[in-house]
């Protein structure tokens, strides 16, 4: 069967179409990370103590609801893949960037799109975080010049880890299901053993008798 | 300030005449009607099922409890997935603050110079990167993006609207205090924009849409991310422990 998505591709739409297609998923994204919490620092500054992992539980079943959603589709025959969009692979900004990107993340407590959905819920730190992130672009924009050969370093193109491990995709999807469950097994766990940690140094708790484990 | 001034300005007076939360009946075994209420102590620990007691919850005591996380998942999902079938591409977020701040850059400084007349040959428009932007006939707004940015901050505000979550106010930690946490905030923005800048993305654009299509370069950013907070949020614990 001839693939019929991604419809706007396939169907041809106008810029208008996708225009009304980006809002409309926007919508849904800030809607829905704003449900899960991310519009609080709160909730994502857990991820790195401990007391909540929110972030990596609602990032994972993402990504595997939409993986599993997007090779399925592509082995059905209903999604063309090479009509959709790969980040290129540029290995050596992306390491360094992640980095960085990461020691942000944990000192401001915000990323880009959960500042945003928090800007728009009142939340005046992540007002804050926004205009240290405008700064920070500006520093990069002129800071370019000399950044320019690492920038581009490490290009690959378009490469999906089944292509450079060299097996199929359908193993990697599957692979990264189970990898998935382990690390939500994993911090059910750690959940478990942070409210024993919690009730031990709770007054309230050692005066009902309770002493955890 | 290329962030919109965020919407809720009506909404978020911060009507606090809700009624107090119901007494609890004596014979009641102390159990709190509202369970997101308690302070920290997860309710029954040994059953922790879905997030754990969400620390955010406790600043309204009006407001609703997030979803659990799992279910958040699937719809962000979802909302993913319908991405890449209806467009083609996925999610993000840096990019459009990215053109906004070329497009700040660029406006301020022909205003200094004497309006529209002096757009032809800005210092926006001769850097190299922001020049990518600013130098064709194209409106640099004018970016799928762009239009998806408008979304996250309506559909954000409309879920805090709806949950009662929608109020001015300033999270940090226990031991920490407001100025902190703006300086912490401000210098996170700094950082985590030159970082994503490097990357080509940030978690929406890389993590998310990449790891969903098995990108390589997205995976490594995605772990890159994991390694490079875990590895500063130890020196920064007193501001949220």
């Amino acid at each position: 069967m001839e693939p019929l998505a991604p419809i706007s591709k396939i169907a041809e739409w106008g810029p208008n179409g996708l225009i009304v297609a980006a809002g409309l998923l926007g919508v849904g994204f800030g809607f829905v990370l704003e449900r899960a919490g991310f519009g609080n620092a709160k909730t994502l500054a857990g991820q790195w103590y401990g007391y909540n992992f929110a972030v990596l539980r609602v990032m994972f079943t993402a990504i595997v609801v939409a993986m599993v959603g997007l090779f399925g589709l592509h082995y059905l025959g209903v999604v063309d893949l090479s009509l959709v969009y790969v980040n290129e692979t540029f290995i050596w900004p992306q390491l360094v960037g992640g980095l960085i990107f990461g020691m942000g993340f944990a000192i401001g407590q915000y990323c880009p799109g959960t500042a945003v959905v928090a800007c728009a819920t009142g939340k005046i730190d992540a007002m804050v975080f926004m205009g240290g992130f405008f700064l920070g672009l500006i520093l990069f924009f002129f800071s370019y010049d000399g950044l320019e050969k690492f920038y581009l370093s490490g290009d690959m193109g378009r490469v999906l880890v089944p292509d450079w491990l060299g097996i199929p995709a359908g193993v990697v999807v599957f692979l990264v299901v189970a990898i998935a469950l382990g690390a939500f097994a994993l911090t059910h766990v750690l959940d478990r053993r942070f409210a024993a940690k919690q009730l031990h140094r709770s007054p309230r708790a050692e005066s009902r008798g309770e002493v955890a484990s | 300030m290329a962030e919109p001034i965020p919407a809720p300005v009506e909404a978020a007076p911060p009507v606090e005449i809700a009624p107090e939360p119901v007494p609890i009946p004596s014979g009641v075994e102390g159990t709190p009607l509202v369970p997101s209420e308690v302070e920290g102590t997860p309710l029954v620990p040994s059953e922790v099922e879905g997030p754990a007691p969400s620390p955010g919850a406790e600043v309204r005591p009006e407001a609703q409890p997030y979803w659990n996380s799992y279910k958040a998942g699937i719809a962000l999902g979802l909302v993913l997935l319908a991405a890449f079938v209806f467009t083609g591409r996925g999610l993000g977020a840096s990019g459009a603050v990215t053109r906004m701040a070329a497009y700040s850059i660029q406006k301020v400084e022909a205003s200094l110079h004497g309006g529209t007349a002096a757009e032809g040959d800005t210092i926006a428009k001769k850097n190299t990167y922001t020049g990518q932007y600013l130098k064709g006939p194209a409106d640099p707004l004018d970016d799928f993006l762009v239009y998806m940015f408008v979304g996250v901050v309506v559909g954000g505000f409309i879920s805090g609207v709806l949950a009662r979550r929608a109020s001015f106010e300033v999270s940090h930690g226990p031991h920490s205090n407001v100025s902190r946490r703006l300086m912490f905030a401000a210098l996170g923005g700094v950082v985590s924009a030159y970082g994503a800048r490097l990357a080509r993305g940030c978690t929406s654009g890389q993590a998310l849409t990449g790891g969903a299509t098995l990108a390589l370069g997205s995976w490594v950013f995605m772990l890159a991310v994991f390694a490079g907070g875990y590895a500063i949020a130890y020196f920064v614990r007193k501001e949220w422990i």
